[in-house]
């Protein structure tokens, strides 16, 4: 019997033997598609300007917009569909956060309000709250000893 | 009685005939080539249920009802049911199982279940001690990408290596009879690990496990590969058969002519988008009741060397940076 394989062998022939992810065109469809929401927002922006609204009314309302039309395209499963061509194209955005806070809230409803939904709505987003306000934490100590 | 052949692999005595087999699909699964073979094809992936899991055992039910009928039996002939699945605790198993009142044997071999079940199942007719054993396996995609992987609507995009877990059940129901065909032999696989941490690349973590049960299989009954009509793995995929056959080629033994993989056969990777191929307890059981149980009865295949893989892994095993084990279990089955 011919000698066994070792595990850094295997791993070579794993590597030679799975495809890569199509790296240049996910760039790019990430880059259309994550351009084409930023502008969407700006336009929102632009017509809130134009009602009078100030600039941070705006960039607000322009937040809330883009949520609520992200939550509505995930549950109608559009969204997963966009994810799928667009990768960080629609995560990204706030559209993206918005999507992994109502995709976890549909899947866990079965599970209760509580348990379910309540428990595990934030299990995709949570890591980015957590780590997201720790860092502006830090980022904000750094700022004011500098200042 | 049964012999104990070589170092992992036991020949039946009696004729272990499999009278019957159903295969249950989802939408997708129905949509792709196999299509033609399959008992059922649903028209709603939540069975008219209200969750995913609740329809895996709507589905498995169903499927093992379906199959007791297919044989003109009723749930109280059948001795023992063996079945198993990928939900935690083998619950879509245990409540598809739950209505049939039939002694049950509840088996977890991540996707190789099918193999095990049919392997045990043989081992209770070869004893003496059951008359009529129904096996089988399912999976559900929905259920399965909640437990293992993310909610179904997050915008995600899956890797070129990864597999799409079938929808599904089937089933077989065993006894002795003189109509084959019938299983005469079993290699029970061990546990492999390569160290593949990956758990896009299921086909990888298993082609090893495959690998060395084919080969021990072959090895144990002294048979040259060319034995068989038909080596079925069951859901390496693209990236795990092409390691099979290198793995195996490594060893002297060339498979590349005779081998399937039901995780190949069940979709159309170019039309399905399903990347690497289908995986699942359902994979390998939908095609094994549908397309090759069928190709068996019309003896367009007389030998078939049954393979079913499986990815030994939780999520939480994955989290905590384990490696994820392979094993295999190889069900020779002849006219």
């Amino acid at each position: 019997m011919p000698k066994d394989i070792t595990k850094k062998q295997y791993s070579n022939m794993v590597k030679k033997a799975s495809p890569d992810s199509p790296i240049i065109t996910n760039c790019l469809k990430a880059f259309f598609v994550g351009g084409i929401i930023c502008t969407i927002g700006q336009l929102i922006t632009n017509c809130c300007r134009i009602f009078g609204l100030s600039i941070e009314q705006s960039g607000n309302f322009t937040s809330i917009i883009l949520v609520i039309a992200a939550s509505v395209l995930t549950g109608l499963g559009l969204y997963s569909k966009l994810g799928k061509f667009a990768g960080a194209g629609s995560i990204v955005p706030i559209t993206g956060f918005s999507n992994s806070v109502t995709a976890p809230a549909i899947e866990f409803k079965k599970e209760g309000f509580i348990l379910g939904l309540g428990a595990k709505i934030f299990i995709v987003a949570g890591p980015v709250i957590l780590y997201g306000v720790l860092t502006s934490i830090a980022v904000g100590i750094v700022y004011y000893i500098l200042s | 009685m049964a012999a104990h052949k070589g170092k992992q692999s036991m020949e039946f005595e009696r004729s272990i005939a499999i009278v019957s087999a159903s295969a249950t699909v989802g939408t997708k699964e129905g949509e792709g080539p196999l299509r033609e073979y399959f008992d059922a094809i649903l028209t709603d992936n939540l069975c008219g249920q209200d969750s995913w899991e609740k329809a895996e055992s709507k589905i498995a039910s169903d499927n093992l009802k379906l199959c007791i009928n297919k044989a003109g039996l009723k749930p109280e002939d059948i001795s023992y049911v063996v079945t198993g699945d990928l939900l935690n605790q083998c619950c879509g198993s245990t409540f598809g199982v739950r209505s049939l009142k039939i002694p049950f044997f509840g088996v977890f071999g991540a996707c190789s279940t099918m193999g095990e079940a049919m392997g045990l199942g043989s081992v209770l007719i070869e004893s003496g001690g059951a008359k009529y054993v129904l096996c089988g396996a399912s999976s559900h995609f929905a259920s399965a990408e909640k437990q293992f992987r993310f909610p179904m609507d997050l915008g995600t995009q899956r890797t070129p290596t990864a597999t799409w877990t079938v929808t599904g059940d089937g089933a077989v129901i065993l006894t002795e009879k003189d109509e084959g065909p019938y299983i005469r032999r079993i290699t029970t696989g061990k546990i492999m690990d390569m160290g593949i941490t990956d758990a896009n690349n299921m086909g990888a973590a298993m082609a090893p496990a495959a690998a060395d049960a084919i080969y021990q299989h072959l090895s144990d009954f002294n048979f040259k590969p060319d034995h068989y009509d038909v080596i079925a793995t069951g859901d390496l995929g693209y990236v795990g058969r092409e390691l099979l056959i290198e793995l195996l080629k490594n060893k002297g033994i060339d498979i590349s002519k005779n081998h399937i993989d039901c995780g190949i056969e069940i979709f159309d990777r170019e039309l399905q988008d399903t990347h690497s191929g289908g995986s699942g307890c359902a994979c390998s059981a939908v095609t094994f009741a549908g397309m090759l149980y069928n190709k068996l009865r019309h003896k367009k295949i007389d030998r078939l060397l049954f393979v079913p893989t499986g990815a030994l892994m939780s999520p939480t095993s994955v989290q905590q940076g384990e490696s994820i084990a392979g094993i295999a279990h190889c069900v020779g089955i002849e006219n």
